[in-house]
């Protein structure tokens, strides 16, 4: 079990951020991300891309943004708990909250702020009608062990570097029939893996339909086949034992609506005194909240984490006086 | 107005909205959708980096080719047709007037 005094769900900016604010009032925080890195969207979606409304940067890339993050909250110890999904919130005799991971991960503190931007990162499912009766039965988001799929035919949906690396993983000698279906002619992987993907398909050893779409899945209780529309032949039937859609990541609320949390329009109900949510001890900050006048912006975030620390104290220490002070006068009277 | 046109976005349940957009703002389609709260997400903010942006241009209007970018992310979404766009890659401007698009459907 980690004890921490706020337990953050989401390492995005606000989410680091909320360690400074926190470690100055002397209180710990566990961080929980459900990516592998800490920065959220700032690393996984656009690390490269400049952000102008940070002061005093005119311009700073959202990558640098989260290692200074990391840099300045590096002397308040935050702990982490990353590639992990905050699964399940209960309250245990003390009044505390007890924070559960998808890997079984315990956690426990008396306050929790909900930094988690626009929720976790999931697979991309596309809108075909009746896919969800055939998920875990044919047609998988992720491929965790490859051995799942030997001497089984597969499909495999997508133009990127995940459906090319595991187009030549699975052709060599691992399932029976490889088939990667893509909507163009060109794919926006490595160009080695692209030239590979065209070698196996010249060889026979795949089968390579692009212009094409797979639009409909059957099967009698589990996959058997997929309709592939293609862009001027028409929609044929393909037999397989797998379908293997790699259309990337995209962020999804998640667990997070399911814990009695106010929520409208996919965010977190807040009351803009503090960010407290309708269930006294869980807070939301950044881009999950919403109140009359929200703004989606990392500025707002950082203010909203600031205010919200000073009423986690208060619930955390109700008898002790709190002071703000000023960094410019003790430094960082955390240390 | 000058600086105003009018463009027309069909929702997912076939519903056609008349909207007025700016042409001095710098927008582009998937921020004016955004604006009038039409479901579209944009989750990159812009950079034709998720394609949940994506629409069909209904309109015969001349607008810019389809960047290599664009094309890339393209292949993350679904059901992508001759006229499928990233919102967030259509600018508004004043040769626009009238342009109708149509949100693509969105996975789960």
């Amino acid at each position: 079990m980690i004890q921490t005094d706020i337990l953050i769900i989401g390492a995005g900016p606000c989410g680091l951020f909320t360690v400074f604010e926190a470690g100055l009032l002397k209180m710990r925080c566990h961080l929980i991300d459900s990516l592998p890195h800490p920065g959220g969207q700032c690393t996984e979606i656009y690390p490269k891309k400049p952000i102008y409304d940070i002061p005093a940067y005119p311009s700073i890339l959202a990558g640098e943004l989260t290692e200074r993050l990391m840099e300045q909250i590096e002397p308040f110890s935050p702990g982490f708990t990353l590639g992990e999904r905050a699964e399940i919130v209960e309250k245990d005799e003390d009044g505390q909250f007890v924070l559960t991971t998808n890997r079984g991960t315990k956690h426990r503190a008396p306050i929790i702020a909900i930094a988690a931007g626009l929720g976790c990162f999931e697979p991309r499912k596309p809108p075909i009608e009746n896919l969800a009766l055939y998920e875990d039965k044919g047609v998988e988001y992720i491929i965790k062990d490859p051995e799942f799929y030997r001497d089984k035919k597969v499909v495999i949906s997508g133009g990127g570097d995940s459906a090319l690396d595991w187009t030549i993983f699975l052709a060599e000698g691992v399932a029976s029939a490889v088939t990667l279906v893509h909507r163009r002619p060109s794919f926006r992987g490595h160009p080695d893996s692209v030239q590979k993907v065209m070698d196996l398909a010249e060889a026979g050893k795949i089968n390579l339909i692009t212009n094409a779409e797979v639009v409909g899945v059957s099967g009698d209780g589990n996959l058997n086949a997929l309709d592939v529309k293609h862009k001027s032949e028409g929609i044929m039937s393909i037999a397989t034992d797998h379908w293997v859609p790699l259309f990337g990541l995209s962020p999804k609320l998640g667990p997070i609506s399911e814990w009695n949390l106010n929520i409208s329009k996919n965010a977190i109900e807040v009351d803009t005194f503090d960010y407290s949510t309708n269930v006294p001890g869980i807070y939301a900050i950044g881009d999950i909240n919403t109140y009359p006048g929200k703004l989606k912006l990392i500025l707002c975030g950082f203010h909203e984490a600031t205010l919200m620390v000073q009423s986690a104290y208060k619930r955390i220490f109700p008898d002790k006086n709190l002071v703000l002070k000023y960094t410019t006068v003790t430094g960082k009277p955390g240390l | 107005m000058d600086d105003m046109i009018k463009v027309f976005v069909i929702d997912r349940d076939e519903k056609r909205h008349a909207l007025d957009a700016p042409t001095d703002m710098n927008m582009n389609m998937m921020e004016l959708c955004k604006s009038y709260e039409l479901p579209v997400e944009g989750t990159c903010g812009g950079m034709a980096m998720c394609a949940s942006c994506h629409m069909y241009v209904q309109s015969s209007h001349d607008i810019s080719e389809r960047s290599e970018d664009e094309e890339d992310m393209l292949d993350e979404a679904f059901f992508v047709e001759e006229n499928s766009r990233l919102g967030c890659q259509i600018k508004l401007t004043s040769d626009l007037d009238g342009l109708e698009v149509k949100l693509a459907p969105v996975g789960e």
